[in-house]
């Protein structure tokens, strides 16, 4: 096992201000194989790659790297494709207007003297179309391709640059099922030419279909490698190795006091804006009572956070069909002011570029969603405006000098209360709340859901959209799962575990995988 | 809700700043904000002294605010743009078009001047109404929808005239533009100055009570609120500071001709906007939308149409620019307005205002102006040729941007 060894990554440990990322986390890789990375939203997947590949270089982690037998110290992403690391992003990185062979060839010119030599780049590119199975003229514009296609011209780009090991974060999350087989059957095309692959993917049918080994991580940590032959391994295996056993989270003590029905979404479909025919969400059916704290769990790609946003003032897709209902009643929203109007509220998964004015002070965030309640006629009374952010400030136990303070300087544990507070101010009845405790160490992240509690038992209901499982079943009396725009499951309190609901969650019906 | 207090001691939230680094900081914001004025204050000493005194002279002072009075107006309207994020190129050709409208009703038409200052301001707001409809709801960028009206609009103006400049306007409007309050009460001896307007002191007076009055029970409301406001001493010395400088221009005033009319505009106009900038909902949503647009939209804010009033607003202060440049010149000409939109943009990034949006004070895109009338007006009375004003003036707008982006960021690197 030593010999054949093409990567060995070891004691890697990378640290984000407040957050380990990865600690001591071991890799190794077998020439020839395909390895799969499984692992949690945030278990350190993504972090490791980017290590990997030098976009964050040598001297911002700990841990050694040996790639083909010997040590490597990478300066950024041109040096790790020197030595044949080519990773592949899930946000595609194709440049629209330029052709496909030009995206092939881009930052690595075939050129003489200066001077782009078209035929040859014309050539070159058609053989590495016919390598990956694309039947395309080499000069059509990356943008008149499909997202199946892209990927190919990824990887057509990465076989340009000779690579010996190809790296694929979620290579499948945006294809369809036919695109999806026929990427499978390319790796394993360039498996027999001897490349070797890392693939990163939630789909664990897919991971089954074709890897030769997995690796586990969760909570930036290695859990286990699994030899898939070897090993017998099943889907069930690797769900266990991915929530783990144990919660090892701490959370805080809550009885629930679960009234009436209060938010009804029935039939709920969404569509995506930049491809009409994709459904983001199919259907869904959900529930929300007074004084009960609903998880809404899925893997990255499941439709929460699109489900959420359209039902709150159609923020997001198009072609939003079927029916929401307040206090029994069926009702209409079809601004972000409708909605708050009728006691909706929805704190935002990414509060740096949807929750908060980072250049404006606490007081101000906090009064913006509720500022017409503020207002006389118009105008906004400045003292009270203090008032009311102060008692927040103090409620929420936000750490901030004055509610004069800029929120940009804040930590994320203080941005997330005061995005809170706002929403607070609404005085809403139904809270949703996307990832209320990402980025947010351990001490803050208790704090928030004490508030969350507290917010129940003020008779509100709450909807937790959340990646971390652990968290859901800490905090919620109920929790539905997610997969591929379908609301797969729905589970109380006493019948869910980690396994069950990740079950759901990876639940794809209509998916074929070609063996 | 206290007993959200978490169990542990949650060490890495918002690790107290070092010492040093709070002393840092607020030196540095406080530069930031009032970095401008002390600019400003330095500026105008400098050219003082250079004109050994000329500057500051009752005529040259009141000649200084009657010329730029147009460009500040401007400049209140692109700062309320420049904030939401979004920028006026067509504002000089809005100005034109507007003179020229005012100047058919007025001239060729025998409308009443009021009647036609109102239909001009009519005009503006549709002006502004177009751009907005454009850029707010089929959201092509300012800068496109802009420049296709700077050529636009120069265009119509060169239409509505028929390639010549029509005049002359009416007694009032010229007043309006150009002209002094009269002398109600007479004059009054102030020692070694000379006589000096007695209504125009009062005003003065007046004006400077109001001031003290309203910051001092801003003063009590904030601290009767609990919040912090600052030692008394700073606050009388503030308050001095802008009394002299009040009393200071108002005195040179009255020496002179008395009041221009269009000061008392300009000063309405300063005020109403301050007032609408800081204490209104419609100010707050537009801060909240140039500071992050998508946040703002998704805490109920309507975004589109907070834009499409800007832009309406922006054309009707064009349009009153438009007829008081007109009035001042006693003829609407079709190349009037011309680099009106580069003097008021200028004067509101030098004035503090932030290239990404979000940022911006009416009072300080005031200052900016004025810091480029002392300018241009101290280098003239030096005999500078106006390569040499447009130069220095390109060096300092280039320099207060330079200043507000180097400051951002060393604020952003200490924490």
């Amino acid at each position: 096992m030593t010999d054949d060894a093409i990567l060995r990554m070891s004691g890697i440990t990378k640290v984000f201000p407040g957050v380990k990322a990865l600690q001591d986390v071991n890799l190794v890789v077998r020439r020839g194989e395909i390895h799969a990375i499984c692992g949690e939203n945030g278990a350190g997947k993504s972090t490791l790659m980017k290590v990997l590949s030098g976009v964050y270089p040598h001297g911002s982690y700990e841990g050694e790297i040996d790639f083909d037998g010997e040590p490597c110290r990478f300066s950024g992403i041109r040096d790790s494709e020197k030595h044949g690391i080519v990773i592949i992003h899930q946000e595609l990185a194709l440049s629209p207007y330029l052709s496909i062979a030009e995206n092939i060839f881009l930052g690595n010119e075939r050129a003489h003297r200066g001077l782009i030599d078209w035929n040859r780049t014309n050539a070159d590119a058609a053989e590495l179309l016919a390598r990956v199975g694309l039947d395309e003229n080499p000069v059509t514009p990356a943008m008149d391709l499909g997202v199946g296609k892209q990927q190919l011209v990824e990887i057509a780009k990465a076989l340009s640059k000779d690579v010996k090991l190809l790296i694929l974060d979620e290579p499948t999350a945006a294809l369809n099922d036919a695109d999806s087989a026929h990427l499978l059957d390319l790796l394993r095309g360039l498996r027999e030419q001897g490349i070797t692959c890392v693939i990163i993917s939630h789909k664990l049918n897919e991971i089954k279909a074709i890897a030769d080994s997995t690796t586990i991580l969760r909570d930036g940590r290695t859990i286990e490698t699994l030899d898939m032959e070897k090993d017998l391994v099943t889907e069930d295996r690797i769900i266990s190795g991915m929530v783990g056993r144990d919660l090892e989270h701490r959370f805080p003590e809550h009885e629930p006091t679960i009234g009436e029905e209060v938010l009804r979404i029935e039939d709920w479909t969404v569509r995506s804006p930049t491809q009409h025919e994709r459904l983001v969400v199919s259907g869904a059916n959900l529930t929300l009572r007074r004084g009960e704290i609903v998880g809404l769990a899925g893997l990255m790609g499941a439709g929460r956070t699109e489900l959420a946003m359209s039902v709150f003032g159609r923020s997001y897709g198009v072609g939003i069909t079927g029916r929401v209902y307040k206090d029994g009643k069926e009702i209409r929203i079809k601004s972000v002011g409708d909605a708050i109007k009728h006691g909706i509220a929805y704190a935002t998964e990414d509060r740096k570029r949807y929750g908060l004015n980072l250049i404006e002070d606490i007081k101000r965030n906090v009064s913006t969603a509720g500022l017409r309640k503020l207002a006389r006629r118009g105008w906004v009374p400045d003292n009270e405006e203090f008032r009311v952010a102060e008692g927040y400030r103090k409620s929420m136990n936000i750490k901030a000098p004055s509610v004069l303070a800029v929120t940009g300087k804040l930590s994320g544990g203080n941005q997330q209360k005061v995005v809170l507070s706002k929403w607070l101010f609404t005085d809403p009845d139904v809270l949703i709340l996307d990832e209320p405790t990402r980025g947010i160490d351990v001490g803050a992240k208790y704090e928030i859901y004490s508030i969350i509690n507290e917010m129940a038992d003020q008779g509100k209901a709450v909807l937790v959209i959340s990646s971390e499982l652990p968290e859901l079943l800490g905090i919620c009396d109920r929790v539905y799962a997610m997969s591929a725009g379908r609301i797969t499951g729905e589970v109380s309190r006493a019948e869910a575990t980690p396994e069950r609901l990740m079950q759901f969650m990876t639940r794809y019906d209509e998916e074929q995988i070609a063996q | 809700m206290s007993s959200v207090a978490p169990a542990r001691p949650d060490k890495g939230e918002a690790p107290p700043p070092s010492r040093g680094g709070v002393a840092d900081r607020i030196f540095s914001v406080n530069l930031r904000q009032s970095g401008i004025y002390v600019a400003f204050a330095l500026i105008v000493a400098l050219f003082a002294i250079l004109t050994h005194g000329s500057l500051l002279s009752p005529e040259n002072m009141s000649n200084v605010l009657v010329q730029n009075s147009y460009i500040l107006i401007l400049s209140i309207g692109m700062i309320l743009v420049i904030i939401a994020g979004h920028i006026d190129l067509s504002a000089g050709s809005v100005v034109a078009v507007c003179g020229a409208i005012s100047a058919v009703l007025m001239v060729n038409h025998h409308v009443p001047w009021p009647l036609a200052v109102v239909l001009t301001l009519v005009a503006g707001a549709l002006i502004g109404a177009w751009q907005g409809y454009w850029i707010a709801y089929f959201e092509i960028p300012a800068f496109i929808v802009t420049l296709a009206g700077m050529l636009i609009f120069r265009a119509l103006t060169l239409t509505v005239l028929g390639n010549q400049g029509i005049g002359p306007f009416p007694d009032q409007v010229r007043t309006l533009a150009n002209g002094f309050l009269p002398g109600y009460f007479g004059n009054v001896g102030l020692g070694p100055l000379g006589g000096a307007d007695l209504f125009t002191l009062i005003v003065g007076v007046i004006g400077v009570a109001g001031i003290v009055l309203t910051q001092w029970r801003a003063r009590q409301g904030r601290a009767g609120y609990g919040q912090n406001v600052g030692p008394l001493p700073v606050f009388i010395v503030r308050m001095a500071l802008a009394a002299f400088v009040v009393m200071f221009i108002v005195v040179q005033l009255a020496r002179f001709k008395n009041l221009p009319v269009v000061l008392i505009l300009l000063t309405v106009l300063v005020l109403a906007y301050t007032l609408l900038t800081t204490r209104a909902v419609f100010g707050r949503h537009m801060y909240a939308l140039g500071g992050n647009l998508q946040a703002a939209r998704l805490s109920g804010i309507k975004t589109k149409s907070v834009v499409f009033l800007l832009f309406v607003n922006m054309g009707v202060l064009a349009a009153i620019a438009g007829v008081i440049f007109a009035g001042r010149l006693n003829q609407a000409g079709p190349t009037a307005g011309t680099n009106f939109e580069l003097d008021s943009i200028a004067a509101a990034f030098i004035g503090g205002a932030a290239v990404q949006g979000g940022v911006g004070k009416v009072v300080g895109a005031i200052t900016g102006g004025l810091i480029m009338a002392v300018i241009n007006n101290g280098m003239s009375l030096l005999g500078a040729p106006s390569e040499r004003v447009m130069l220095i003036k390109g060096l300092v707008l280039l320099a207060a941007v330079a200043f507000d982006v180097w400051a951002k960021r060393r604020a952003g690197t200490s924490r």
